[in-house]
């Protein structure tokens, strides 16, 4: 591709939330870069031989920015379900095999993404192989370009330890993911305790599992300074201790996944296992909690926690099944029912998706802005679809919204200036 | 009962109507005396295959299974976890359809998991019954504590039953519970708080953690086997103070009514959930005659299940 090759995308409602930007107008890239954008460009329709693309009216914003995927199978499938579900960006948690507990192994992450559609930002392990014991080398690890910290779907239980983590972090500016679930209250459960799991007889894990771990780790945070995010946030009581954390000015951001906010522990009837997730799917009321944190900004920013597993983990009983779900690919349309829903405007949905995950990690990108990249996503909200997830680009196919009647389409996805994915 | 592709399963109680549940207990009472009074059963299960497949230690459950199908003439194949694949890696549903192809006529399955017999259900072409799944239910053992009552007290409906013990891991407690709802009885469980699962009165139950409140003019106390890893601590502080408790004695059985029947699963701990003489009291306890029981309300069932079932091919 020529460095200088120019795209106008036409007809476009330019849609950015970092600067509230909501206008009809065109937006031009010239190589990997964002060259202009408005109303007032190319209003006269002369684009000096460009190439252009008619958007149509549709919503033309900053690419998704998914903080939380796990590379559970081929980079490429990844890549591309990424690039199909409008996501130009996305943190790798260190889950893997290897863990990316090691300088080496970041640069090694970094380096799967030089040939494939999606921006992949390493996050390490918190701990040297997510043992929950001794810190990994933060400051080394940092400089080799891990931009945040976790043990990944394992809580950093002890405290002791987690403390250590955010005083050694704050003085290198990282930020500590956490995923909150006190373990031992979590051991041996396999859903959100309450009427449901009873009914079915399956080990239950209560909701309080998730704020008590918060509440410790929001002390430890007044304690030491360094920014901390909870990775997914499922319960009022959680959505509640972030909100006055916030409010007393701590460093504090929290997300959630699509599952958490359209789905409640009912999905889990009949033992499908594709509703078998960590955290556990909630009750109505926590469901609603977490619609009302997006609502409100405490729930900064939303994730696909898009978590690979093939059909052989998934097709046992429940509680020897493997927890997670995919998810890159439905994300748009599954925030979108919210907006659809009346709950949460759609610049906030966006927000959610795109500048509020960029300014978290501190990354380029997730807003429209002169010289920032071309990393562009358009969409028809409204576009009508049934998912199938056979008809995915991820190899697994482990979607809790299999059927699902959904509203929202990606019709392409740019990524520094170059259209990787066009709806077919 | 559940249905998929034609074929009915029993799975569980949860949902069953009160009119199904009535049909499998006459059932089982007309196979009773039947066989009480030397009669002649006719053998509904030549040619047919049960495999009783079974992946937790059960003599009992088993045997009954076992029994059951003999009487009705089937062929009665018995598959241990010891003996079979499963330990080799092999999934449960690969051990079903390899035992799918088979082709037999029904499939007795006993799983730690909850939800196994649902999952086998899916993948087979032939009956399954649930002879007990994780925690979830039981339903054979309901069905026949349900015909013990109904010939010992003439009814289900307006009686007072009483569960005691340990409703949080028992899949006992959970049929029953929907089976004596189903049948108008009205229910009441009485364990410590740590051996209550989460929002067990939404089942429509009363909860009681005090015995003595709980067995007040009872009509049916039901005690439930508390496994000894759960009394050290774990889930009560240990054996004696469960006892002391819980434990079902002369002086705690006072309170219920004073033709109070006691029935227990089996098998029992005594001296832990029940004393000795009141597990023997010929006249109060029902425990040896849920076991004759057991048998019956199995036949009732294969029976039902085996009846729109295609007739296995000859060879």
């Amino acid at each position: 591709m020529a460095a200088d090759r120019r795209v106008v995308y036409m007809n476009a409602r330019l849609l950015d939330p970092a600067s509230g930007r909501d206008e009809r107008g065109a937006l031009l890239t010239v190589g990997g870069k964002i060259w202009d954008l408005g109303a007032e460009l190319f209003a006269d329709g002369i684009t000096d031989g460009s190439q252009v693309v008619d958007c149509k009216g549709m919503c033309l914003a900053p690419g998704f920015i998914d903080m939380q995927v796990f590379l559970g199978e081929s980079v490429e499938s990844t890549a591309k379900a990424a690039s199909a579900g409008g996501v130009t960006a996305i943190a790798a948690m260190p889950n893997m095999n290897p863990v990316i507990d090691r300088a080496s192994l970041v640069d090694y992450v970094e380096r799967l993404a030089h040939e494939v559609s999606v921006r992949i930002h390493p996050v390490a392990a918190a701990t040297k192989g997510l043992g929950g014991e001794e810190m990994t080398e933060i400051g080394l690890l940092r400089e080799a370009g891990a931009l945040a910290f976790t043990d990944g779907r394992q809580a950093i239980a002890d405290s002791q330890v987690m403390r250590r983590i955010l005083t050694y972090a704050q003085a290198h500016d990282a930020l500590v993911i956490q995923h909150a679930e006190d373990p031992s209250l979590a051991r041996g459960g396999v859903m959100n305790e309450g009427e449901m799991a009873t009914r079915l007889g399956l080990p239950g894990i209560p909701g309080v599992a998730e704020v008590i771990l918060i509440e410790r780790d929001l002390r430890l945070v007044a304690l030491t300074g360094c920014r901390y995010h909870v990775g997914l946030v499922t319960t009022a009581a959680a959505v509640e201790a972030v909100r006055r954390a916030k409010a007393a000015g701590l460093p504090v951001t929290c997300g959630t996944a699509p599952h958490y906010f359209a789905l409640n522990e009912l999905a889990v009837a009949e033992y499908r296992t594709f509703a078998h997730t960590s955290p556990p799917l909630r009750t109505e009321e926590d469901r609603r909690a977490v619609v009302a944190g997006i609502a409100d900004g405490t729930i900064d920013v939303i994730v696909s926690s898009h978590d690979p597993h093939d059909v052989e983990s998934k097709r046992l009983p429940f509680d020897l099944a493997a927890s997670g779900v995919i998810g890159l690919e439905t994300i748009l349309p599954i925030a979108l029912e919210l907006l659809h829903g009346g709950h949460v405007p759609l610049m906030r949905l966006l927000a959610a998706l795109t500048a509020r995950p960029a300014e978290i990690l501190g990354i380029p990108g997730g807003r429209l802005s002169k010289g920032g990249p071309a990393d562009l996503v358009l969409f028809d909200p409204d576009t009508p679809w049934r998912v199938e997830p056979e008809k995915f680009h991820s190899k697994a196919k482990n979607s809790p919204f299999e059927g699902r009647p959904v509203q929202g389409r990606i019709v392409r996805t740019v990524l520094s200036g170059r259209t990787v994915y066009q709806a077919g | 009962m559940t249905r998929t592709d034609g074929i009915r399963h029993l799975l569980g109680i949860e949902g069953m109507k009160p009119q199904e549940i009535d049909a499998l207990l006459d059932l089982g009472d007309s196979y009773l005396e039947r066989y009480r009074a030397g009669k002649k059963i006719k053998k509904v299960l030549k040619n047919r295959t049960q495999i009783n497949l079974f992946f937790e230690e059960s003599t009992r459950t088993s045997t009954s299974f076992e029994l059951a199908g003999k009487r009705l003439g089937a062929n009665v194949i018995n598959m241990v976890t010891s003996t079979s694949s499963i330990k080799k890696g092999e999934t449960l549903i690969d051990t079903a359809m390899t035992l799918n192809a088979m082709r037999p006529s029904v499939l007795v399955i006993r799983h730690s998991s909850s939800g196994a017999a649902a999952l086998l259900s899916q993948k087979v072409n032939c009956a399954v019954i649930n002879a007990g799944d994780g925690r979830h239910e039981h339903p054979t053992q309901a069905l026949l504590d349900a015909l013990t009552i109904r010939r010992r007290k003439g009814r289900i409906a307006g009686l007072t039953v009483a569960i005691c013990g340990d409703i949080m891991h028992s899949r006992v407690a959970r049929s029953n519970i929907h089976l004596l709802n189903a049948m108008g009885a009205r229910v009441r469980v009485v364990a410590p708080p740590t051996l209550l699962p989460a929002a067990i009165d939404r089942l429509g139950v009363d909860v009681f953690h005090d015995m003595r409140s709980g067995l007040e003019e009872a009509d049916i106390v039901m005690m439930l086997r508390l496994q000894n890893e759960r009394m050290n601590g774990a889930f009560v502080p240990s054996p004696r103070e469960y006892f002391h408790f819980y434990g079902l004695d002369e002086e705690k059985l006072a309170l219920a009514r004073p033709d109070a029947m006691i029935m227990h699963p089996g098998p029992m701990n005594r001296g832990v959930e029940i004393d000795t003489e009141v597990a023997d009291d010929i006249h109060r306890s029902a425990i040896r005659e849920q076991v004759e029981t057991g048998v019956a309300i199995r036949m009732a069932c294969l029976d039902t299940l085996c009846r729109d079932l295609e007739a296995e091919e000859d060879d």
